[in-house]
């Protein structure tokens, strides 16, 4: 027997909508794939021992490496996780531990997750007003401040989502043994939520490793090994930039491999973070 | 019972009042430490607000209301000219084509993975889709100048003209000499970042149908795509809404990818593959190396980007805390 015309439509309908929706899983997986692909094979070419000891060359020459941005990178990236990690989760301790239920809470709530999305370049600009104009200066600390300010809204929000995970009833047990609070959250808390903290500030430290937009006018950029906090400091995203628009064959290739890395290192960093994370769910 | 101890004698009833001062002390001080932290994020915010307003404030003063509708920009002319229609066109039309690309393919995705996908595939592909937002958008950047660019000026844009040459409206949209740096390359590579934010959201509030409700609708002989557009999508729409709005805030917001493939000219154009601008990449474009009126012009379409991503960011987190309403949370 003939299936029924209308049936037939109707699975025909579906498997070309399934279709459409497998071409889409497969087109963003392929375009992961060609950037992957395309910065190996650019980067790789241009890897080697000399990207990490030497200098970034002065225009022309075909010699030099990368070490000043790659420290500049390092130095600007873990103050700037340091001074925001820690308000980031002690912030998200107040919502999820002493604010449950208070309107502050959602307020700032609220505010945390229109940052978390706000446009980084904006954070640039409030830096320059706030930090960069009254010291009369471009600085790494103000490139640091600027990617704390970035830092802040990550860790609060997965500080508060893992510590709301945090069953009562451990709390109620330490609290009727006579904890005080703070030593409540500090000793049971924070250790239940461990892994899930070390997460937001593994991505946290993910999403700022890359960022270029708010050092573009707080750190600048040099060309010269500086560790000084109150100089521009040369970093490895604004190099890029500045290297990849140049006219030098040598310069882009360095700024290939400059790609490479960053992106190998925010990765390995968003790989990390998943794996801490799923360790506590195994359990 | 009588417990002997040297210990117990020594502490006594008087240290026992000394520890438990200390304990309230460090109650009070780690209470205090949180809840300053806490509002350090409102203060963030008051101070992003601020300083914007701040520095804004000579380029409101000098050209008040009609900087909002003036296309020329010329900072180094005498007194300088500037005039925010054309970042602001450049950045309401990179971001629509990409919403236009990216809703479609993002919950085209979603479904995917959580109504067709087999269980062993569907963590690697959704990772896979998690990692491209990890990418920094630098890297796009690059990979839309060098990669992307070329082949859409040699490949794609021809084919589009060709077939829209002579018809009316579009071929005005695809018309123009094909080019590396143009508004549809940015908006294609901006439809590609906010990709894994519809997905993700998406597969998020997907989760939150009720299986009775699919499965009901299954009983009945729908197909999968029936259950998707009758059942899924209607009891879903508020969090879907809200996860565009959230994408279509990053797309907003979006600097650095942009400004190396948007070729940085205020011109308006009809064409989408001519070059254009965006707020945010003639801010970073230009923003080092200017100063006075042309600095705090430049504020000023700061202010303006975030007063835009403000609103669409406040729209978007309003329709996803519906939705968690409803799921109970």
């Amino acid at each position: 027997m003939a299936l029924n015309p209308i049936y037939s439509r109707r699975r025909r309908k579906d498997i070309v909508i399934r279709g459409l929706c497998f071409a889409a899983a497969a087109f963003g997986v392929t375009w992961l794939a060609l950037i992957l692909i395309t910065l190996l094979f650019n980067g790789l070419a241009g890897l080697n021992l000399e990207i990490f000891v030497a200098d970034t060359p002065p225009p022309g020459s075909t010699e030099g490496g990368l070490r000043n941005a790659i420290v500049g990178s390092i130095i600007m990236t873990l103050i700037g996780v340091g001074i925001g990690a820690p308000l980031g989760l002690f912030a998200g301790t107040y919502l999820a531990e002493y604010g449950r239920n208070d309107r502050l809470t959602s307020v700032i709530r609220f505010i945390n997750d229109i940052l978390l999305s706000a446009p980084s370049i904006i954070i640039g600009l409030f830096i320059y007003g706030a930090v960069v104009v009254p010291m009369r200066g471009f600085s790494a600390i103000a490139g640091s401040l600027a990617l704390a300010v970035i830092v802040i809204p990550v860790v609060l929000r997965t500080t508060e989502d893992m510590l709301l995970l945090v069953p009562n009833p451990l709390r109620e047990a330490a609290s009727a043994l006579g904890l005080p609070r703070s030593l409540v959250i500090k000793r049971i808390a924070y250790r239940a939520a461990r892994s899930g903290l070390i997460t937001g500030v593994l991505l946290a430290t993910a999403r700022v490793a890359g960022e270029t937009a708010p050092l573009l006018f707080t750190a600048l950029s040099n060309q010269f090994f500086s560790l000084g906090l109150n100089k521009t400091m040369a970093n490895l995203p604004v190099t890029i930039n500045n290297f990849v628009q140049s006219p030098y064959a040598y310069w882009k290739q360095l700024a290939w491999s400059g790609a490479l890395l960053i992106t190998l290192t925010v990765l390995a960093l968003n790989i990390g973070a998943r794996i801490v994370g799923a360790e506590r769910t195994a359990k | 019972m009588v417990v002997q101890s040297d210990v117990i004698d020594d502490a006594g009833p008087y240290d026992r009042a000394k520890a438990l001062s200390a304990f309230k002390l460090g109650d009070v001080t780690f209470y205090w430490i949180t809840r300053l932290s806490a509002i350090s994020v409102l203060l963030i915010l008051g101070g992003i607000i601020v300083s914007l307003i701040v520095g804004a404030f000579p380029a409101m003063k000098e050209y008040g209301f009609s900087f909002l509708w003036t296309q020329r920009w010329a900072p180094s002319a005498d007194p300088p000219v500037l005039g925010a229609l054309g970042p602001m066109y450049g950045t309401l039309v990179t971001s629509f084509i990409a919403m236009l690309i990216a809703i479609p393919v993002g919950l085209g995705i979603a479904i995917f993975l959580t109504e067709l996908c087999p269980q062993w595939l569907r963590r690697p592909i959704g990772m896979a889709i998690e990692l491209l937002a990890g990418i920094p958008s630098i890297i796009y950047g690059m990979w839309g100048f060098f990669v992307l660019g070329p082949f859409l000026a040699n490949t794609f844009q021809p084919f589009m003209i060709r077939i829209f040459d002579g018809v009316p409206v579009l071929g005005a949209i695809f018309a123009g000499p094909p080019s590396y740096l143009s508004t549809f390359n940015a908006a294609l590579i901006l439809a590609i970042m906010v990709l894994p934010f519809i997905t993700s959201i998406s597969v998020d509030v997907f989760k939150t149908v009720p299986p009775v409700l699919k499965e009901a609708a299954y009983g009945v002989g729908c197909t999968t795509w029936e259950v998707v557009r009758s059942v899924v999508i209607p009891y879903t729409r508020v969090g879907i809404i809200g996860g565009v709005m959230l994408a279509l805030g990053r797309a907003l917001g979006e600097t650095m990818a942009v400004t190396f493939i948007i070729g940085n000219s205020f011109r308006i154009s009809s064409s989408i593959f001519a070059p254009g601008t965006t707020i945010s990449a003639a801010i970073a474009s230009e923003f080092a190396e200017s100063d006075g009126l042309h600095q705090s012009g430049l504020i000023l379409l700061g202010l303006l980007l975030f007063v835009l991503t403000f609103f669409v960011l406040a729209a978007a987190r309003l329709m996803l805390m519906r939705l968690d309403k409803k799921a109970g949370k």
